[in-house]
C-alpha cells in the first residue's frame, strides 16, 4: 500500500485541492474564524449566513475544538481539535449530489474502485436551534462527509434551504493515504528534499497539553465567570437590538442606520465563547445535572437571540438598499 | 390495453423507510386505476425500489374509459311545463344538458314527476386521468420525516425528487411532481452507469435497469446478497454468517447493486466480548458476523457492497480499516473503563440526568434500591430463594456503565456492559447477570432476564420509571410515547408471568410512587390524585394486548377476567386459561347468558332506584324455584370461594355451571320486579350475591354469546 501513500495527498494538498475545487464552483474562499467552537456549523459563516434570501457559496476550514474529545494525544482516532472542511450551497443547486461525487474524485477516490453509500443521518442541534436532514457518506465502511440539507437554524425557518457539506480532513485524509493513526498523516512533502512533516510533529504536543489543561488544569470557578460575563454581555447586546426596533417602531427616535451599524455579529462572538466554555466546563466534569439543562437552555436562547436579531437586521438593511 | 410505469427518482431515500413507500405507491396508484375504471379490480401491479427511486408498472389499462352514459335529474314537470309548452326553466335545462327540449325524457320518484336528460359521458384518455391525478397520490405518501428543498417551499417530501418517468406504453404520460415534467428518461446506478437511459416501454423496465446496474426488485436483491453471503463465507472452512433478518433488510435497501465482500480482522480483538463485536459490525458498521462450526465468533465479517466488485481488494482492506480503528476504540474504552471500577462510579451518578424532572440516575439507583428490597420480601418460595445482597448490589450498579466510554460510545449495550464490567471486576456472578439482563426484554419476542435477582431489577427499573412519569402526568397519549412507557410496561407483564411471580401491580406502584418520597421530583408530582386509577388503566390495555394479541385468548374471555381484578397477573393468566378450557363445556354459554340477565336486572333496578337491600333472607322467598336457588348459592359459595383461594380455577368454574339448572328454572318461574318492595328487594339481594360470589374469576356477563 505504500504506492498508494506516496501518490496521495498530503494534508495541506488535500485542503489545498477541495478548496480549489469548490472555488471553481463559485464558492467564496474564506478563512477559519478565530473564536474557537465545537463545530464548522457555528461558524457565522454557516450560522448566520443560511439565514435570511441571500444566496451564498462559501468554502472554509474550522478547526473544531471539543474539550471532551480530547485523548491527551494518544488515541489514534480522537482528538480535541479536529479540522472541517465546510461547504455551504444556499441555494443547494440541483445536481448538489453530483457536485459533491466529481469532489471525492478531485481529491484522487477513485469512485468506480470503491463503495460509496448515502445513509440517513439527520443532524440536530438543540443548542443552536438547528436541524436539517440528510446522510453520513460512507466510503468503504468510513463516514468521509457529513452531507445535511439545513431546514431551520437559530429558531428560524430557512428561505431558501441550505446544504451543508462537512468533510472530516483528518479522518478523509488517513484513508487517503492509507494510515491507522492521525498522527502518521503526511501533512506535508518537501518538494526538494521529500521529507515528510507528519500531523504528529505539527499536532500532538497541542493535543497533548490543551487535553491536560480541559481535564485537569482549567479552573472552574474562573471558567464559570468568564461564561457568566460572556453571556451578560452577549445578552445585553441582544436586549439592546431589540430596543432599538422598539424604539423605531414607537417614536421613531431610533435611525435605521443605527440598526444597521449595532454589533450584532460582535453578540454572535460572545455566544461562541459561551458556548465553548460550557464545553469546558462539561469536560471538567463541572456541570451538575440540574445545572446541565439549564445552561444549555441558556445558549440557546443567546443562539437564538442573535439569529432573530440578525434576520431583522439583515431584512432592513435590504429594505434600505433597495429604496436608495 | 397499454401498460403503464411510474419512476420517482429521488436522493437516497432512507433504508428504513423504502419498503413501506413502495408499498404504498402501489397501493394508491392501484386504487387510483381501479376508481377511475382503467384496471379491473383484481389486476396487480408491480412495485419496485432501490435507493433511488420506487417504482410501480401496471399491465393491460384500458387506453381510455368507456364512455358512460349519465342520468340528469331537470326540474319538476310543474314547473318545466305551463299551459304544455316548455316555461324557461326548462328551456334552461335542456340548454344545459345540448339536447332539444322536445327530446327530454320524465322520470317520476316519491316527489314527483321530473324532465330528465340521458347525456353521454366521454370516457377520459388514461393518460389524461393519471396526469392529472397521480401527482396529488404522490404528494400523499407518507414519510416519517420530511423535508423542503425547492424555492418558495412548495412541497415537503422526504428527500429532493430528481426525475421522474411516466410511460403509457412508449407515450410519456405529461405529469409533474417537484417541479419535475416525467419524461420516458430513468438514470442507472451512480458509479457504474453513465449518463440517463431511455425505457421504451413499462414491460421493459426491470430489464433496462438491470443493464444500467439497477436491480430493481428488492426480493431479487435480498436473493442475490444472501447467495453473495453464502460463497463469500464458503471461503472460510467451516464457517457461517449470522442470519440477521434486520440487517438484511436494511442492506437490501442501501443498494441498487449488491456484492459481498468477505474482511478479517486480527484475532487479538476476539478477546473483547462478543456482544461488544458485534454491536460494532451489525449496529455502525452494517456488517454481518461470521461464526466458525462451533457457534463462536470467527474473525470475519461480511460487508455488503453497492457497488459490483471489489477486484483489487480496495474495499475490504477500506472496511478492514474502518473495523480495526472501531475495535481499537472498544478496546481503548474498555481498558480505561476498568480504571474506575463499577462501584465507584456510583457517586458519578449524580451528574448523569435520569429525567429532567425525576433527577438523576443516582436517585434512581437509590430508589431501585428500595424497591427491590421489599419486592423481595414476598417472593421467596420453596425451591427458589432470593439472593438479596446481590439483587441490593445490583440495583445500586445497575446504571453505572452510563458513566462509562464504552457505553458513551455503544449506548444500546447499556447494561450488558455492565454486567460484563461486573463479571469482570469479580462481582458476584448474580450481581452481574442482574445488571446484565435489566433492561430486558426490548420486545414481546426478546427474552426476559434469566435470573430472579435480574427479572426483579428489571421490574424496580420499569416501575420506577412508569411511576415517576406517570405521577408527572407524562403517560403516554396517543401514538406519543416518548420513554417507551409502553414497551416497559409489556416487559414488566412478560416479566411477571414468565416467572410467575406473585406482584401485585397496585402494591408495587404504590411502593414506587413512595420512592419518591421527599424528592425535588415530589413537589412537581402533578398527577397524584389519578395516579393509581391510570396506571390501572394503563396496566389494564398492556393485559388486554398481552392476553389478545401476544397469547391469543379471544377478546370476550380476555374482557370477562379482567373485569375480575387484574392486579396479580399471573392469577389474570390462570383464569383465562381456565375460562378458555371451560367454555367448551355445554353449561357455560347458558350460563354467561345467565349472568347477563342477572346484570341487566340489577342494573336496570338500580336506574331506577330500586336497589337490593343488604344480604338476602332466604325464609322471605315464597317460590321453591328461588328456594332452590337460593339453596345451591349458599351450598356453592363457599366451595367455589375455596376452590378460587387456591386457584383451581377449572374446578371453581364447573361449580358454577351446576347452577345451571336451578338457574334456568328460577327464571322460567320467578318474576324479580314484583310490586311487593320487600319482597323484590329480596329477590335482587339473592341475584346481588350470585353476581358477587360467583364473578370473582371471571364476569360472564362479559362472555359474547350467540343471539338466539
Amino acid at each position: 500500500m505504500s504506492q498508494a501513500k506516496d501518490k496521495s495527498l498530503t494534508f495541506q494538498e488535500l485542503i489545498f485541492t477541495l478548496q480549489k475545487f469548490w472555488a471553481k464552483q463559485g464558492c467564496v474562499l474564506q478563512q477559519p474564524y478565530d473564536v474557537e467552537m465545537g463545530a464548522g456549523t457555528m461558524s457565522p459563516e454557516t450560522f448566520l449566513r443560511v439565514l435570511g434570501p441571500k444566496p451564498y457559496h462559501v468554502c472554509y476550514l474550522q478547526p473544531s475544538r471539543r474539550p471532551a474529545d480530547g485523548r491527551f494525544g494518544e488515541n489514534p482516532n480522537r482528538l480535541f481539535k479536529h479540522t472541517q472542511c465546510q461547504v455551504i450551497l444556499k441555494p443547494p443547486p440541483d445536481n448538489v449530489q453530483e457536485l459533491y461525487l466529481e469532489s471525492l474524485q478531485a481529491i484522487g477516490v477513485d469512485l468506480r474502485k470503491h463503495d460509496l453509500k448515502f445513509e440517513e443521518d439527520n443532524w440536530e442541534s438543540p443548542t443552536l436551534g438547528a436541524w436539517g436532514i440528510g446522510w453520513q457518506v460512507m466510503l468503504d465502511g468510513l463516514e468521509v462527509t457529513q452531507f445535511t440539507y439545513f431546514q431551520q437554524c437559530g429558531g428560524v425557518d430557512l428561505e431558501p434551504i441550505s446544504a451543508e457539506l462537512t468533510y472530516g480532513l483528518e479522518r478523509l485524509c488517513a484513508f487517503l493515504q492509507d494510515v491507522d493513526s492521525v498522527f502518521d498523516i503526511v501533512w506535508a512533502r518537501d518538494p526538494k528534499s521529500g521529507r515528510e512533516i507528519t500531523y504528529r510533529e505539527i499536532r500532538q504536543t497541542e493535543e497533548l497539553q490543551f487535553s491536560v489543561y480541559n481535564f485537569e488544569f482549567a479552573d472552574v470557578e474562573k471558567t464559570w465567570e468568564h461564561l457568566k460575563l460572556y453571556e451578560t454581555e452577549c445578552k445585553a447586546l441582544i436586549d439592546g437590538y431589540n430596543g432599538l426596533v422598539k424604539a423605531l417602531g414607537e417614536k421613531k427616535s431610533a435611525s435605521r442606520e443605527e440598526l444597521k451599524r449595532y454589533p450584532l455579529l460582535p453578540a454572535f462572538d460572545l455566544c461562541l465563547k459561551c458556548s465553548h466554555l460550557f464545553n469546558l466546563l462539561d469536560a471538567r466534569g463541572a456541570i451538575s445535572v440540574t445545572e446541565r439543562v439549564g445552561v444549555i437552555a441558556r445558549i440557546r436562547a443567546l443562539a437564538v437571540g442573535v439569529a432573530k436579531a440578525y434576520v431583522d437586521q439583515q431584512s432592513d438593511t435590504a429594505a434600505a438598499a433597495t429604496k436608495s | 390495453m397499454p401498460d403503464f410505469l411510474l419512476e420517482i427518482g429521488l436522493e437516497e431515500i432512507p433504508a428504513r423507510m423504502v419498503d413501506a413507500a413502495r408499498e404504498e405507491l402501489a397501493r394508491r396508484t392501484q386504487e387510483l386505476l381501479v376508481k377511475e375504471n382503467l384496471l379491473s379490480g383484481e389486476a396487480q401491479v408491480s412495485s419496485y425500489s432501490t435507493p433511488r427511486r420506487i417504482a410501480v408498472v401496471a399491465f393491460g389499462l384500458n387506453a381510455t374509459q368507456a364512455d358512460a352514459q349519465e342520468q340528469i335529474t331537470g326540474p319538476s314537470l310543474k314547473v318545466a311545463y305551463k299551459d304544455g309548452a316548455p316555461t324557461p326553466a326548462a328551456e334552461a335545462f335542456a340548454k344545459k344538458v345540448g339536447m332539444d327540449v322536445t327530446k327530454l325524457g320524465k322520470i317520476s320518484n316519491s316527489k314527483g314527476e321530473y324532465l330528465s336528460a340521458t347525456v353521454e359521458k366521454k370516457g377520459r384518455a388514461a393518460a389524461d386521468v393519471l396526469a392529472e391525478s397521480l401527482p396529488k397520490e404522490i404528494t400523499g405518501i407518507y414519510w416519517a420525516k420530511n423535508m423542503y428543498w425547492r424555492a418558495g417551499k412548495p412541497e415537503r417530501f422526504v428527500r429532493p425528487v430528481r426525475w421522474l418517468t411516466a410511460l403509457l406504453d412508449s407515450k410519456v404520460v405529461p405529469l409533474e411532481f417537484g417541479g419535475i415534467k416525467a419524461g420516458a428518461k430513468s438514470r442507472g446506478h451512480r458509479i457504474l452507469s453513465q449518463g440517463d437511459i431511455t425505457l421504451q416501454s413499462p414491460s421493459a423496465y426491470a430489464g433496462s435497469l438491470e443493464s444500467a446496474k439497477v436491480v430493481v426488485s428488492p426480493a431479487e436483491r435480498e436473493h442475490s446478497i444472501r447467495k453473495a453471503l453464502d460463497a463469500a463465507t464458503r471461503t472460510i472452512p467451516g464457517a457461517r454468517w449470522r442470519e440477521d433478518e434486520d440487517l438484511l433488510k436494511t442492506v437490501v435497501n442501501l443498494t441498487e447493486f449488491p456484492s459481498v465482500i468477505i474482511g478479517t480482522f486480527e484475532k487479538e480483538y476476539l478477546s473483547l466480548p462478543e456482544e461488544v463485536l458485534v454491536t460494532v459490525m451489525r449496529d455502525h458498521q452494517k456488517y454481518f458476523a461470521v461464526e466458525d462450526a462451533n457457534g463462536k465468533l470467527a474473525p470475519h465479517f461480511l460487508a455488503v457492497l453497492n457497488t459490483d466488485g471489489d477486484p483489487d481488494g480496495l474495499i475490504r482492506h477500506g472496511n478492514e480499516r474502518v473495523l480495526r480503528a472501531r475495535f481499537n476504540d472498544a478496546r481503548f474504552f474498555w481498558q480505561t473503563d476498568q480504571k474506575i471500577p463499577l462501584t465507584e462510579r456510583v457517586e458519578m451518578l449524580k451528574a448523569v440526568t435520569f429525567q429532567k424532572d425525576l433527577g438523576s440516575y443516582y436517585e434512581k439507583a437509590k430508589r431501585m434500591a428500595h424497591l427491590v428490597n421489599i419486592g423481595g420480601a414476598d417472593f421467596d418460595a420453596p425451591g427458589r430463594k432470593i439472593n438479596r445482597k446481590a439483587l441490593h448490589e445490583a440495583a445500586w450498579l445497575a446504571k453505572t456503565d452510563l458513566t462509562t466510554e464504552l457505553v458513551k460510545e455503544f449506548t444500546e449495550l447499556q447494561g450488558v456492559v455492565g454486567g460484563l464490567y461486573a463479571k469482570a471486576q469479580c462481582l458476584a456472578p448474580a450481581v452481574a447477570d442482574a445488571i446484565y439482563d435489566h433492561y430486558r426484554p426490548l420486545s414481546m419476542e426478546d427474552e426476559s432476564p434469566r435470573t430472579l435477582e435480574s427479572a426483579l431489577l428489571a421490574l424496580a427499573d420499569k416501575s420506577d420509571s412508569i411511576a415517576g412519569m406517570f405521577a408527572l402526568g407524562l403517560q403516554p397519549t396517543g401514538s406519543k410515547d416518548p420513554f417507551a412507557l409502553r414497551r416497559q410496561a409489556n416487559g414488566i407483564v412478560k416479566i411477571i408471568v414468565e416467572h410467575k411471580l406473585p406482584v401485585d401491580l397496585r402494591m408495587l406502584f404504590h411502593v414506587a410512587l413512595i420512592g419518591y418520597k421527599g424528592s425535588d421530583a415530589e413537589k412537581k408530582f402533578t398527577n397524584l390524585d389519578k395516579y393509581a386509577d391510570s396506571i390501572s388503566a394503563f396496566f389494564r390495555e398492556r393485559l388486554e394486548f398481552y392476553l389478545r394479541d401476544v397469547r391469543g385468548f379471544a377478546y370476550d374471555e380476555v374482557n370477562a377476567v379482567l373485569a375480575a381484578g387484574y392486579d396479580r397477573v399471573t392469577d389474570a393468566l390462570d383464569r383465562v386459561e381456565a375460562v378458555a378450557e371451560v367454555r367448551k363445556s355445554a353449561d357455560f354459554e347458558p350460563i354467561s347468558v345467565a349472568f347477563k340477565r342477572i346484570k341487566n336486572i340489577l342494573r336496570q333496578a338500580n336506574e331506577a332506584g330500586k336497589s337490593p337491600m343488604g344480604e338476602f333472607n332466604a325464609a322471605g322467598l315464597p317460590d321453591p324455584a328461588e328456594k332452590q336457588l337460593a339453596e345451591i348459592v349458599e351450598m356453592k359459595a363457599p366451595i367455589v370461594a375455596e376452590l378460587r383461594h387456591k386457584h383451581q380455577y377449572v374446578a371453581a368454574l364447573a361449580e358454577i355451571a351446576q347452577l345451571r339448572p336451578a338457574l334456568d328454572t328460577f327464571f322460567e318461574k320467578v318474576m324479580v320486579m314484583v310490586e311487593d318492595e320487600k319482597l323484590r328487594s329480596n329477590r335482587l339481594a339473592l341475584l346481588q350475591k350470585m353476581l358477587n360470589n360467583f364473578s370473582t374469576i371471571a364476569d360472564f356477563s362479559e362472555i359474547v354469546t350467540e343471539k338466539k
